[in-house]
């Protein structure tokens, strides 16, 4: 490090300027804070080093949340991309889920020039090498040239560039992600100053050159004809969409593989990450899975304007001799001229459960992290946390109370509370799955969960929101019509019944009765009793699912207003489990370990049993108790 | 969790066979109206008032003729909404009467729940705040050992059959959710409807089996243990008031568990009397002394008697380590004999528990030991609604609630709703089978779909 020098003071310092780090400054910044975002490089910012796309089921849900709460991920997509689709329409409202192909080079040059024209952000390229951090409170930051940035917050979201190793067969190199500089002193800094970090692995497959390969023996994939959109303020889409490309591995391609796994690290030992098992390289699921004869292969393009296209399927860390060879099995690319091989990548992650649920450190005041530095996968999952965490370091420098988002609200809420609370032993990925209401937290309603939250907090502006009130009105009046309009078995009603394979009336009824039967739709209805004024399809979509699916939200709605109740019992700062007498041994270190916030976080850790929770009630009640008789005390 | 209505028997069972199930929470009212008919309904009634009236099972059948009080929050011992029922006909009509609270929409309550929410509410003293601790661990950590027992087994074996493929289905179900361009072969709605049908008829056969085999075959759990020769075969025989264990002079003799249904004082007793616990060779013997033990840790109470005609053994104080944390009345025998026993030292090693002197022989003692039992029971040491219903009730309980989700999950499946809904069905009855062998891990899922298929980028 070279010799120190003062260069400046800001509210918020935001380390990284990926996925995350975009969020965290954005929000911070919009929300009125000095905020100073750091990267290694200028010509990496908001960089994809893996899938060229953004969504699917559980992610595109976390982008809709993302662009409900004002930030900018979804609006960014919808700018540069070059295909959308709309996933899972085969099955409920709440699965359906938006998947993007980016043109990575137009995704990052969009978001590079959106933080550009950002007043509050000062964009510089530096390598940080220490926090400065004054009696386990973090003041700043010194990169390598000497800057010392003084904050009052500062936010880490360095992705998987700490201690990066990358490795391709017996080929290993320090570096970060698509050899970038990999980010070392920080690394060993953050030990010092006491945080426990631990090792994971990801990995990315080959890109190879399109003119060398023969689309004819693969099938198309084309986009969504309909316009979509990933914001719900995006009026402008993209129509003349650019396909991807299915193909699959075969008996020869496994056959290479499997002749050629003592070079694989995997299994040579080079790798001692834990890898995620929702994301194998080719050589762990052909391994794991022999029985199956072929493995989907998907080839999307990288951008609109260059030849490379990515693999989807193919992620490896075989050596790169074998990596070509296998790439030539596969139909369509027996000629194919790889461009990058794939790599597998080893990183230090800050393990999660050391953060409260703001994604502050417990250890370190002032000091966030987020994204793939949490043990996440997936640029998604970073830009949730990074958003969170900007918002929350801007709530702290501006003194205003925290905002934390339950498992009920969004998918960033699952997220976040499984990270903090359950921790995670790989790369951890969102899945619909891992949500327990999902039926209420659907893609389509994103912005009725969250809209009002992300104007309170000032990154949804008055227009925006205006916009809002009006469709959450319209939705609300619509299905008061809808349960008051009363209809009769009239030949018109009876027709449209039978003409939808329902079937007939035999009584009078009303409209949103009718609507519940799983053969009608709105449409229907609407073409047979409309409404006085003109209403937008997406009140439409919202009516229909709310009337039809009516009776399971309400049983999630119930099962929420259970676990909001003991999400209010809130457990105070002054509860020492070390004193608890009567709580299991386990639950006693994983409780003092975690610090749940309340109750209902607390029933989460695993190992802490509904025993555990009574007495930790009591012991609650009892102290609160003791303090009112103290305060009596004194007072007289 | 904490806030939900509870019910539970409660008390009283001795006197003249009138048993009460408390109903605590915000739903009680509600809860017991829905099966109760009087000449008002008890949403409209007083507080603090009693009613008279009738309660109906699902079929219209009158179940008990009964008294309800009922008692409005705050003035109540939760501090919530509580109703008492009062039945007359005995544990079968108390323990169906709680079946229909709890199918209504009520929990069981678990162990010292009703002392705990007084606590949190705020009726309950500070000084007793760490007795009800004590409670809660022991007896929460009993109940749920015992209810393992109970389901340890055949039960145990066929939930665990049916919760793995209930998993497998929901695994495959999740993967095409969350891996929607993926090669996995959609569910199809046959495969479902069978699988859920099958699960569903399974239910349905374990409920049955729970109902009939478990009405009155309860009891406090009260093991006789000691030495061989000690004479418990004696009491056992003494308690029942008839000749079912063989006694002779020769120690050993029992060499089995034998069980009896017995009643002291209104307190239902599942008597069982043990071989004699001693260092054996006798291999027949030797299994009897390894059943003792076991029915030791099975026992709510233990009768441990002792010969006032003998010295103490290495066995009984090997014995007394084991007892020293559970209920325990210790029996004195043979007080027709002269004295050998040491009793100094019994009383130093279970100093917290009652001694109560004997001769079988005689007939002396036996009133005295029929009313320390009780009085264990009534000072809420042993407590009737904590172990003799917790784990039948509970499963039966659970096992409803699982029939529940999959007859909704049946339902939707043959409304073609759309499959993500229906595995929130079928992902609720694995839960609740799950509940029932103390096993609900919902990683367990996330596991499931990734050893299950193979899926990314
Ligand atoms: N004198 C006297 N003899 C008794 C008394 N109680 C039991 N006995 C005798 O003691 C012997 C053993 O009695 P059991 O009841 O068979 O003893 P046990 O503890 O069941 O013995 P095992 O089954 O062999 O472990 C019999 O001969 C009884 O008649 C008593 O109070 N006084
Ligand atoms: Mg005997």
């Amino acid at each position: 490090m070279s010799m120190g020098y003062k260069a400046g003071d800001f509210g918020c310092i935001v380390v990284g300027a990926g996925h995350a780090g975009v969020e965290a400054a954005l929000a911070s910044a919009r929300m009125g804070v000095k905020t100073l975002l750091l990267t290694i490089s200028l010509d990496t910012i908001a960089f994809m080093p893996c899938n060229p796309s953004i969504g699917g089921p559980a992610k595109g849900h976390v982008v809709r949340e993302i662009d409900a709460l004002g930030g900018e991920m979804a609006k960014n997509i919808d700018k540069t991309l070059i295909q959308i689709r709309m996933l899972n329409t085969g099955k409920g409202p709440a699965v359906h889920a938006l998947r993007a192909q980016a043109d990575k080079f137009a995704y990052q040059n969009e978001m590079k020039s959106t933080l550009e024209k950002e007043p509050n952000i000062t964009l510089k390229q530096a390598m940080v090498e220490k926090l400065i951090v004054e009696n386990d409170v973090v003041k700043g930051i010194i990169t390598r040239s000497g800057a010392e940035y003084y904050s009052e917050t500062v936010v880490l979201t360095t992705g998987t560039y700490l201690r990066g190793r990358i490795i391709i067969g017996d080929l290993i190199y320090e570096s970060g992600p698509n050899n970038q500089q990999p980010s070392i002193n920080l690394s060993h800094n953050l030990k010092e100053i006491g945080l426990n970090l631990v090792r994971f692995k990801t990995g990315t497959p080959p890109r190879i050159h399109r003119e060398s390969v023969d689309f004819s023996k693969m099938e198309i994939q084309p986009g969504d004809e309909v316009p979509r959109a990933f914001s719900f303020d995006t009026k402008e889409y993209r129509l003349d969409q650019i396909p991807c490309w299915l193909t699959y591995t075969n008996f020869h391609t496994h056959m290479i593989i499997n002749s050629n796994l003592h070079r694989a690290p995997m299994f040579s030992g080079a790798i001692e990450g834990t890898g995620p098992r929702y994301c194998p390289s080719i050589e762990d699921k052909v391994v794991r899975f022999n029985d199956k004869p072929r493995h989907q292969i998907f080839l999307e393009p990288e951008g609109e304007f260059t030849e490379e296209m990515y693999v989807q399927g193919l992620s490896t860390s075989l050596p790169e001799d074998v990596q070509i060879e296998m790439l030539r099995t596969i139909p369509g690319m027996e000629k194919a001229e790889m461009m990058r091989p794939g790599y597998a990548i080893e990183y230090d992650v800050v393990v999660p459960t050391q953060l409260w649920p703001t994604l502050e450190t417990k250890k370190i005041k002032n000091l966030f992290t987020a994204g793939q530095l949490n043990g996440t996968s997936g640029y998604e999952e970073a830009a949730g946390q990074g958003l969170m965490a900007g918002i929350n370091a801007a709530c702290r420098a501006l003194g205003k109370d925290p905002v934390i988002l339950d498992r009920s609200q969004a998918y960033i809420g699952v997220l976040i509370d499984d990270l903090v609370t359950k921790g995670t032993n790989e790369p951890y990925r969102l899945l619909t799955s891992r949500a327990e209401y999902r039926l209420l937290l659907r893609n389509d309603n994103a912005d009725l969960r969250l809209r009002e939250i992300g104007y309170k907090i000032g990154l949804i502006d008055e227009n925006r929101y205006q916009a809002f009130l009006l469709k959450k009105n319209q939705i609300e009046s619509e299905i008061e019509r809808l349960k008051a309009y009363k209809v009769k078995p009239t030949s018109e009603v009876q027709e449209m019944l039978k003409s939808a394979g329902s079937s007939e009336l035999n009584n009078g009824t009303d409209l949103a009765t009718l609507l519940r039967r799983p053969e009608v739709t709105y449409d229907m209805i609407e073409s047979l009793f409309p409404g006085l004024s003109e209403i937008d399809s997406a009140v439409k979509e919202q009516v229909e699912i709310e009337i039809k699916y009516a009776g399971y939200i309400e049983k999630q709605l119930l099962q929420v207003e259970k676990m909001k109740k003991v999400e209010s019992k809130k457990i105070p700062e002054w509860v020492d489990y070390k004193t608890i007498h009567g709580l299991s041994l386990e639950a006693r270190e994983k409780l003092s370990k975690i610090q749940p916030l309340n109750i209902g976080q607390a029933s989460r850790i695993s190992g802490v049993s509904p025993a555990d929770i009574s007495i930790l009630l009591i012991y609650i009640e009892q102290g609160n108790k003791n303090m009112e008789l103290n305060q009596h005390g004194k007072t007289e | 969790m904490e806030f939900d209505t509870i019910a539970a028997i409660s008390t009283a069972l001795g006197e003249g066979g009138i048993a009460i199930i408390r109903v605590s929470g915000e739903d009680a009212l509600e809860i017991v109206d829905n099966i109760f008919k009087g000449s008002k309904k008890l949403s409209t009634v007083d507080s603090h008032t009693i009613n008279y009236g009738k309660l109906f099972d699902e079929h219209g059948n009158v179940v008990d003729e009964v008294l309800v009080s009922v008692m409005r929050s705050p003035k109540t011992y939760t501090k919530e909404d509580v109703v008492e029922i009062n039945c007359h006909g005995g544990l079968i009509a108390a323990k169906r009467v709680l079946e229909l609270v709890l199918d209504n929409g009520a929990r069981l309550a678990e162990p010292g729940e009703f002392t705990k929410r007084a606590f949190l509410n705020g009726r309950i003293d500070l000084s007793q705040a760490e007795a009800i601790i004590d409670i809660i661990r022991s007896k929460t950590d009993r109940a749920m050992n015992i209810a393992l027992k109970q389901v340890e087994g055949q039960l145990s074996k066929q939930i665990i059959k049916m919760r793995r493929e209930l998993l497998e289905v929901l695994a495959h179900i999740e993967v095409t959710i969350d891996y929607p361009e993926h090669d996995v072969e959609t569910v199809t709605h046959n495969l479902l409807l069978e699988k859920s049908n099958s699960v569903k008829k399974e239910i349905e056969r374990l409920i049955e089996v729970a109902n009939q085999g478990k009405v009155l075959r309860e009891g406090i759990s009260t093991v006789i243990v000691g030495r061989p020769n000690v004479g418990k075969s004696s009491l056992l025989n003494a308690l029942v008031h008839e000749n079912k264990a063989i006694v002779t002079e020769i120690p050993g003799t029992t060499r089995d568990v034998i069980e009896e249904y017995i009643n002291i004082k209104g307190i239902p007793l599942k008597l069982v009397d043990t071989a004699g616990i001693r260092e054996t060779e006798d291999l027949v013997e030797k299994i009897g002394v390894e059943r003792s033990k076991k029915a030791l840790e099975e026992a709510d109470l233990v009768l441990y008697v002792l010969n006032y005609n003998d010295t103490l053994h290495e066995d009984d104080l090997q014995l007394m380590e084991i007892l020293k944390d559970t209920n325990v009345i210790v029996i004195i025998n043979k007080t027709d004999l002269s004295n050998q026993l040491d009793i100094e030292i019994i009383k130093e090693l279970l100093s917290k528990s009652p001694i109560i002197y004997t001769s079988m022989k005689e007939e002396i003692g036996l009133e005295e030991l029929e009313t320390a039992i009780s009085q264990l029971f009534f000072a809420g040491n042993i407590k009737q609604d904590d172990f003799t219903y917790v784990s039948n009730s509970r499963h039966i309980q659970l096992l409803k609630q699982s029939r529940q989700s999959v007859a909704d999950a049946i339902n939707s499946i043959e409304e073609y709703i759309p499959i993500d809904m229906i595995a929130i069905d079928i992902k609720n009855t694995w839960d609740a089978l799950g509940m029932i062998i103390c096993d609900s891990v919902s990683e367990d899922l996330v596991d499931q779909i990734f050893t299950q298929f193979c899926v990314g980028k």
